[in-house]
């Protein structure tokens, strides 16, 4: 599948994140990052001491350095969640403008049609389209049948079938009808079809923090009140033993010890984890929604379409008794060369292959009548050559023979109680009263799912089938698949009470869904993706919507949602790590004109105590552009066991967080000296 | 290395101990019948028909804490006035006269905070009614409402879906009657066999052989000295605490009042782990205090055997730190006592913490600075430690891909904010004290020594105060208005800091579901996360006091070590 990426330094978007980061330093818009706007108020109380110093004939060359660099600690801030937000709005932008300057026909109640133009266009109008037209909004088809073209929306290529009725009747605006005429009822008002929404969304990552993010904070500003006390008390005990302190590098101090690495770059985290499952084709219509999805323990996964292919594959021919193979597969072929339903079709390449005859044309012979499957009958078959060539399940079939004179074997019994055992569905053939032989009619695994599913498993997640299949059909397939769990002869409303039963032993649910008859299950999960291509009421019940309409999509929302949650936490304890490296920094900085002794402390071997104060200075702000883009990428998601990957990012980011800026400021400090900064 | 092997000795009696203490409690505190229900449930029946306690009605977390206010200011006023009035009351033979109302305010704070910090000498400043009715009730009811405080806050992990966190009145009452009152009668009997008075009588004088009199203070000190060291009391009934005679006579009593310490809170630990059904929890947690515990006691014995550099230039041999030590108990006692007691909010001493060298100073000050959360006061230590577990649990749960959970129990925003408040607010509040001390002439007038150890003096009562301990670096003159109020004021400030964050953790995890856990639910019984909480400790810890403990005990070491006098 071919993805829209967005690389991660496109000059356009640098330049307008730079101008963002600007307008961002507004003390309205900080509000709402605690932390950072106690930076700024350290880089404005810092800029004012220029002027006092100034004023006294000091020299200014140190303040002035200091109040540069708080200030540029916040536009890095501002500037990563800049950066993230232009990000997010420039893959919707090139997403809006496939619905650019479109008019669409309108059906009016006259039988009339009228141009309007797609922006005007409201719900329940109803637009026609044809042949090669672009598809104006999002709506629902409500007749006819038509071949639709989605890769400007989900970047997939192949075209899908979009018919009225059932569960495959949800168009999106942008995309295109390749062949058929169809009607489309508009589901949405302007601003608020999917784009739009998505694009909200990336805003709202902003807006609305989740509860992770909230909680995270908390124990932010808790260290911030608790470092803010830490340095205002410092002049108190540092004046009592002679040391006196200047508010400049009390603010240095405190800025330093503050956690503005992970406090600059907890937004752009959000923003971008939303960011990157759009990149999977998934919208997520809420951020809580994406963190919960690091959560799930259980997914609920729909048999068909998403572990099997969705129809039965002939996979084996078995002669009855008295009957050659030969016969066995001349019955089966002719049987099933008119029959189109896909089983069919799988019954004739089967019978091809077994015959090493791929690919050859064969017709049914001349004056053949095709009986096609009927509710009454639950046969379907071919009269030919004064042959009757019946084929269906086992009751239909036996009730065939035996009115026609013939009698059915125990030893077939058996061997079609065998077959139904493993959950395969065997079908019988019969030549008027002569029982031929069985077809094994197998669901087929989709490729790939074994191990998606193992994957999974080994995340810690389980995976349960659900399925209108008999328990036995249901246990094979679960078996064969790899699943934890499933649910046979499921009604629509199994799932809801599943999902609850779930719930109510405290699991996390993620399922996903396309019909009508799953919405109340996608209100109650907890992470409920839509296909795009569902219903609109499978829809409005999701907090996702998979573009791609490929329901194996879960393991990758599943990733990003750890995958924000790691990396807010690693920068956390990178952040909080950093600490160690700055108080030796500075408070020898502070100490040692009046205490010499505690030089030991210096154990970076600082030049001088401006240029330590400096070099921490710096370091705390330039490691805030340094990390964006692990902030924007995501600490990469191993699929290992938790202690492993708990031990790997405690020692990169723990046990690196402490070391890495001791090495730093060293460098900075020798820098800051070499050019006579300090 | 006969100190490691007495350490070794005496760690093995502990967890003797400790062990059957926590599987005991654990019973007790379920529900469940013990050898002594047969006698103590009349008794508790009995205390709770005369108090009018149903104890079958649960309580929300706001009505546990609402009852845990209430408690604690009815005994600090009542404290007060048996303090205020004891001139008219009876059991006063020596005739002292009514407490200052400032150290009256500060007694009966310390004391219902199970504080025990004294800015008064016990034996000429309270009478025995007072002693016995006033503080030895405190010392059993406080280390009674730390215990309830932390049964409420395990009933919120082991509990689902449920409003309600337990009876405080009985909680409270279950916890004395069934472990504080036995453990202490069999105490007091005990070291009263050793030589402990126990008498009603007023002091003796005695004339001594140069001639002059003596006087010698007596009274009702067993009873007290025993639940003072089980229930992380520490007030000794004399000044001298328990490096007095009467109170702690020779090294069979001071073997056992250093168990008595850390016995109730080494044992909640294993409790801990019965009641979640998980020993291994318990295990852990213990590992991880065990570990904070001997690194402190190994850094502060070596720096004690060491001695003072100043000596061995003047030619001391063998110039282990014996300042301010009772030389009957020696360096090791006298270390081992100073880590247990100001690891458990404990506060009793038998050495003067004030001569110990710097760095054990530092040691001493950083287990009260991280709110005693290594083993910790009855009950409280755990609360604090739980606390740390919680922010560690949201790192460690955020950086395996998870919204943070412990023992099952999803932990969001508020439980965050309680957490930092219970980590958070006792440092600030004792930061600004001590920074007003120093700042304040009349505060500073107080001390004996204006230097970097003054400092320290200064720093440690605060840090004492925020505690709970009640231990103090002497040299300081707290009994003034200034300090016996906002030390009073970190005392409450610590106490309520940990218990009513508690308690609405508590609240908020016992409405929550539990959540099965899987193989990505990150193992906490396992080393990763002992490693995890002890380094989080030290990190919360050092990032806290590194400016302070740098101009107090770091300078003073390094003045010392470099020989000259500041």
């Amino acid at each position: 599948m071919e993805r829209r990426t967005a690389t991660l330094i496109e000059p356009r978007l640098l330049l307008r994140a730079l101008g963002q980061s600007l307008r961002k330093l507004s003390p309205v818009s900080l509000w709402r990052n605690p932390v950072m706007l106690a930076v700024e108020l350290g880089a404005l109380v810092t800029t004012v001491f220029i002027g006092i110093d100034a004023a006294r004939g000091n020299g200014v060359g140190f303040v002035l350095q200091v109040s540069i660099w708080l200030w540029f600690t916040v536009i890095f801030a501002n500037f990563a969640e800049a950066l993230a937000e232009a990000q997010g709005s420039a893959r919707a932008e090139s997403l809006r403008k496939s619905r650019h300057d479109l008019v669409a026909r309108v059906l009016r109640e006259d039988g009339s049609t009228e141009p309007v133009p797609a922006t005007k266009l409201r719900k329940d109008d109803v637009i026609l389209l044809k042949d090669g037209e672009v598809i104006a909004g999002d709506g629902e088809v409500i007749e006819g049948t038509s071949l639709v073209d989605e890769s400007a929306i989900t970047g997939e290529s192949a075209p899908v079938i979009r018919e009225a009725g059932g569960d495959r009747s949800g168009v999106t605006g942008g995309s295109r009808v390749l062949s058929g005429s169809i009607k489309v009822r508009i589901t949405a008002n302007p601003g608020e079809t999917f784009l739009d929404n998505m694009i909200k969304m990336v805003e709202s990552a902003r807006r609305h923090k989740t509860p992770n993010e909230i909680a995270l904070e908390i124990l932010l500003i808790g260290l911030t009140v608790l470092f803010i006390v830490v340095v205002v008390t410092l002049p108190a005990f540092a004046g009592y033993m002679g040391v006196s302190t200047t508010v400049p590098i009390l603010i240095s101090l405190l800025v330093c010890l503050m956690p503005t690495t992970i406090g600059g770059l907890l937004p752009a985290i959000g923003i971008a984890g939303t960011d990157r499952l759009l990149q999977h084709n998934i919208i997520a219509l809420s951020g809580r929604a994406i963190e919960a999805a690091g959560d799930v323990d259980v997914v609920l996964l729909d048999k068909t379409g998403t572990i099997t292919l969705g129809n039965r594959m002939a996979t084996e021919l078995i002669p009855a008794t008295g009957a050659t193979r030969e016969e066995t597969i001349e019955a089966a072929m002719l049987s099933s060369l008119s029959d189109e339903t896909p089983e069919g079709r799988s019954i004739v390449v089967l019978c091809k292959n077994e015959l090493g005859i791929k690919g050859r044309d064969i017709r049914a012979p001349e004056g053949a009548v095709f009986v096609p499957f009927s509710a009454q009958t639950r046969m379907s078959g071919i009269d030919a050559s004064g042959r009757r060539i019946r084929k269906g399940s086992v009751d239909a079939v036996r009730a065939w023979v035996e009115s026609a004179g013939g009698a059915f074997s125990d030893d077939l019994v058996r061997r079609v109680e065998a077959l139904a055992a493993q959950g395969d569905t065997p079908l019988v053939i019969a030549d008027g009263p002569r029982l031929i032989g069985v077809i094994r009619l197998k669901d087929v695994l989709k490729q790939g799912i074994k191990a998606r599913l193992s994957q999974l498993r080994q995340l810690g997640i389980k995976s349960v089938m659900i399925t209108g299949d008999n328990p036995l059909t249901a246990a094979s397939i679960a078996a064969e698949a790899g699943l934890d769990d499933f649910a046979a002869q499921a009604r629509p409303e199994v799932k809801l009470e599943m999902i609850r039963k779930y719930q109510a032993d405290g699991h996390l649910l993620a399922m996903i869904g396309d019909g009508t008859n799953d919405a109340p299950a996608l209100a109650q999960a907890d992470v409920a993706v839509a296909m795009n291509a569902g219903t609109q009421a499978a829809r409005e019940a999701a907090n996702m919507i998979d573009l791609d309409s490929n329901p194996t999509k879960l393991l990758d929302i599943v990733e990003v949602g750890k995958q924000i949650l790691i990396t807010r936490g690693a920068l956390t304890t990178f952040s909080i790590a950093n600490d160690v490296s700055k108080y030796f920094a500075i408070v020898p900085a502070i100490f040692t004109a009046v205490y010499p002794r505690l030089g030991f402390l210096n154990v970076m071997h600082l030049t001088n105590p401006s240029s330590a104060v400096l070099a921490a200075v710096v370091f705390n702000a330039i490691i805030i552009p340094m990390l964006i883009p692990i902030a924007l990428r995501g600490v990469r998601f191993r699929t290992t066991s938790v202690s492993a990957l708990l031990r790997l990012n405690l020692l990169v980011y723990g046990v690196g967080g402490l070391l890495l800026p001791f090495l730093g400021i060293k460098l900075l400090d020798l820098l800051i000296v070499w050019l006579h900064l300090a | 290395m006969w100190q490691a092997l007495y350490v070794a000795i005496w760690l093995s009696a502990l967890l003797g101990l400790a062990v059957p203490l926590g599987r005991y409690m654990a019973r007790v505190f379920s529900g469940e019948r013990v050898f002594l229900t047969r006698i103590l449930r009349p008794l508790e029946k009995l205390v709770h028909r005369l108090c009018g306690v149903d104890e079958t009605r649960e309580m929300t977390a706001r009505e546990y804490g609402s009852s845990v206010v209430v408690f604690t200011l009815a005994s600090l006023v009542l404290l007060f006035l048996l303090q205020a009035l004891q001139r008219l009351l009876p059991l006063n033979p020596q005739c002292l006269a009514g407490v200052h109302w400032h150290t009256a305010i500060n007694t009966a704070i310390s004391f219902v905070t199970n504080t025990n910090w004294q800015s008064y000498g016990g034996e000429y400043t309270m009478s025995y009614f007072t002693q016995m009715l006033g503080l030895a009730v405190q010392n059993f009811v406080s280390a009674g409402v730390g215990i309830a405080a932390f049964l409420a806050m395990v009933r919120g992990f082991i509990r689902k879906e449920t409003g309600t966190i337990g009876n405080f009145w009985s909680d409270m009452t279950r916890s004395i009657v069934y472990v504080l009152l036995p453990l202490s009668f069999v105490f007091a009997l005990f070291l009263a066999s050793q030589g402990v008075v126990q008498t009603l009588r007023p002091s003796t004088t005695v004339q001594t052989l140069e001639g002059t009199n003596q006087t010698i203070a007596v009274g009702p000190a067993a009873s007290q000295i025993a639940i003072k060291q089980l229930g992380s009391n520490g007030g000794g009934f004399f000044n001298a605490n328990s490096a007095h005679p009467f109170e702690n006579p020779n090294w069979v009593s001071n073997f056992l009042e250093l168990l008595a310490i850390l016995l109730i809170p080494v044992a909640l630990v294993f409790t801990l782990g019965h009641m979640l059904r998980n020993p291994k929890q318990g295990r852990a947690l213990f590992y991880a205090m065990a570990v904070l515990f001997l690194l402190g006691l190994g850094i502060a014995l070596a720096s004690e055997l060491a001695g003072n550099p100043a000596l061995r230039q003047l030619g001391v041999e063998n110039g282990s730190n014996l300042a301010g030590k009772e030389t009957r108990f020696g360096i090791v006692n006298s270390v081992l006592w100073g880590q247990s007691t100001t690891c458990t909010s404990n506060g009793s001493v038998n050495s003067m913490h004030d001569a110990a060298s710097p760095v054990t100073g530092l040691v001493y000050m950083f287990n009260m600075g991280i709110g005693e959360a290594i083993f910790g006061g009855v009950g409280v230590g755990l609360m604090t430690m739980l606390f740390y577990v919680v922010l560690t649990m949201f790192i460690a749960g955020l950086m395996i891909g998870r919204t943070p959970e412990f023992l099952g129990k999803k932990l969001g925003p508020f439980e965050m904010v309680m957490a930092v408040i219970g980590v958070l607010l006792p440092p600030v509040v004792l930061l600004i004290g001590a920074a007003l001390a120093v700042l304040l002439p009349s505060a500073r007038a107080s001390l004996a020594n204006p230097t970097a150890h003054g400092l320290s003096e200064i720093l440690y009562a605060y840090l004492s105060a925020a505690g709970n301990n009640g231990s103090a670096f002497a040299g300081l003159n707290a009994d003034t208005p200034f300090y016996n109020l906002t030390l009073g004021l970190t005392m409450l400030v610590g106490r309520f800091a940990t218990i009513l964050p508690g308690l609405a953790i508590a609240g908020a995890l016992a409405r929550k579901k539990r959540v099965p856990s899987s193989i990505a639910t990150f193992p906490t019984t396992g080393i990763l996360f002992v490693v995890m909480l002890v380094s989080v400790i030290i990190i919360v810890g050092a990032l806290t006091y590194f400016p302070m403990f740098t101009l107090g005990p770091v300078l003073e070491h390094v003045t010392l070590t470099g020989g000259g006098a500041l």
